[in-house]
C-alpha cells in the first residue's frame, strides 16, 4: 500500500467518528420521545429491508471468484436460507450453509 | 417470568449471544488477514476493529486505499456501507431511547448487525420487559461478540497470508446475513420487503458507493410496512 502511515490513521479516525454518530444518530437525538405508528411500521421492516440486498450481489456475483457466478455459492446460499427460514435456527443455518459450501466447492472442483 | 433480575437476563444475553461467535470469527479473522496482504500493520488493523467495528465499512476501507481511491471517496463510501446502522439506531429508540445518555452512547458503539437483531427479536417477542431489562440483555448479547471480533482480528493479522483461499472465508459474510434473515421472514410483508430489497439492490448495483443498496432498503421498508398496512385494513 502505497499511503502514508498518518493518513490511515486518519481514515481509522473519521470512520469511527462518522460510523458511531450514524449508529447513535436516533438513540442519541429522540432519546425517549414517542415516534409516530407509520415510522414504527416502517422501521420493523429494517433487517429484511436491508441483508437481502447487501447480500444479493455477493451471492450473485462474489469477489472471490472474479464476480463470476459460482455454483458452489449459490447452492451454499440457497441451503443456509432454507434450513434457516424451516428451523427458526441462525447457527443450523450457518453450518449448514458453510458444510453445503464446502461439499459443493469440493464437488464442483 | 423467571429471567426477571438483572444477573440472569445479562446471562440470557450472553447464552443468546454466543452462537454469533462462530459467525464473528472467521469474518474478522478475514479481515485481519486481507488488511495484512494490503499492507497495514498490527497497530491500524487493531485501529479498526477496534474504533470502527464494522465488518463490512472495514473491507470497504482496505479495499478502496488498496485502490488508491482519494480519501474522501474512501470516508463516504465506507460510511454509506453503514446507512443502515441508521436505521438500526431509529428501530432501537422506542426501546432503549428513555435510557441514560452515557448508556446509549455504549449501545451506539456496540450496535453491531448481531447485537441488533438480537435484542430487537427479544424486545419484540418481549414487549412488556423494563428498560434495564431491554439493556441487560443487550450488552449480555454483545459481551461474547465484541471481544471475540477484536481476537480474531489480531489473530487473523498475525496468521496474516497463512490461510489459502481454497477455504472460502469470504463466503462467510453472505452466509451469515441469510442465517440471520431467514428466520425473520415471518409474514408475507417481510418476504415481499426482502424480495423487494434484492430486486432493487441488483438493479440498481451499478449505482456508485452503495447508494443502491440505501435506494433498495428505503423501497423495502415502504413495501413491508404499506403491505402490512393493507392486509390490517382488510382484516378489519
Amino acid at each position: 500500500m502505497n499511503m502514508a502511515a498518518s493518513q490511515i490513521w486518519l481514515i481509522i479516525f473519521f470512520l469511527a467518528i462518522g460510523t458511531f454518530l450514524i449508529r447513535f444518530s436516533f438513540l442519541g437525538l429522540i432519546g425517549d420521545r414517542e415516534l409516530p405508528e407509520w415510522v414504527l411500521r416502517h422501521l420493523r421492516y429494517t433487517p429484511v429491508a436491508v441483508l437481502p440486498g447487501l447480500v444479493a450481489p455477493l451471492v450473485l456475483w462474489p469477489a472471490a471468484t472474479g464476480g463470476e457466478t459460482d455454483p458452489a455459492r449459490l447452492l451454499a446460499a440457497f441451503a443456509t436460507l432454507t434450513i434457516g427460514y424451516f428451523s427458526k435456527n441462525i447457527l443450523a443455518a450457518i453450518l449448514g450453509g458453510g458444510a453445503t459450501l464446502f461439499v459443493a466447492l469440493w464437488w464442483f472442483s | 417470568m423467571a429471567t426477571s433480575n438483572p444477573k440472569s437476563i445479562y446471562l440470557r444475553g450472553i447464552f443468546d449471544g454466543a452462537p454469533f461467535v462462530l459467525v464473528v470469527v472467521p469474518f474478522s479473522l478475514l479481515f485481519g488477514v486481507v488488511a495484512t496482504e494490503a499492507g497495514l500493520p498490527m497497530a491500524q488493523v487493531m485501529g479498526f476493529s477496534i474504533l470502527v467495528i464494522a465488518g463490512a465499512a472495514q473491507f470497504t476501507a482496505v479495499q478502496l486505499m488498496s485502490d488508491q481511491a482519494p480519501l474522501m471517496i474512501i470516508l463516504a463510501t465506507s460510511l454509506a456501507v453503514n446507512l443502515r446502522m441508521a436505521m438500526y439506531s431509529a428501530s432501537m429508540t422506542p426501546h432503549l431511547g428513555g435510557a441514560k445518555l452515557w448508556q446509549r452512547a455504549l449501545v451506539a458503539y456496540l450496535l453491531v448487525d448481531q447485537s441488533y437483531l438480537m435484542a430487537i427479536s427479544h424486545y419484540e417477542k418481549h414487549p412488556k420487559i423494563s428498560l434495564s431489562a431491554k439493556l441487560w440483555y443487550f450488552f449480555g448479547v454483545i459481551t461474547p461478540v465484541a471481544p471475540a471480533w477484536y481476537i480474531s482480528s489480531y489473530i487473523g493479522a498475525l496468521v496474516g497470508t497463512a490461510i489459502p483461499p481454497e477455504y472460502a472465508l469470504d463466503f462467510g459474510l453472505p452466509i451469515t446475513f441469510l442465517a440471520m434473515i431467514a428466520p425473520s421472514l415471518r409474514t408475507v410483508a417481510h418476504i415481499a420487503a426482502a424480495l423487494t430489497s434484492v430486486i432493487v439492490a441488483l438493479a440498481l448495483a451499478w449505482m456508485p458507493y452503495g447508494t443502491g443498496l440505501l435506494v433498495a432498503a428505503l423501497a423495502a421498508m415502504i413495501v413491508g410496512a404499506e403491505y402490512e398496512r393493507r392486509s390490517e385494513r382488510r382484516r378489519a
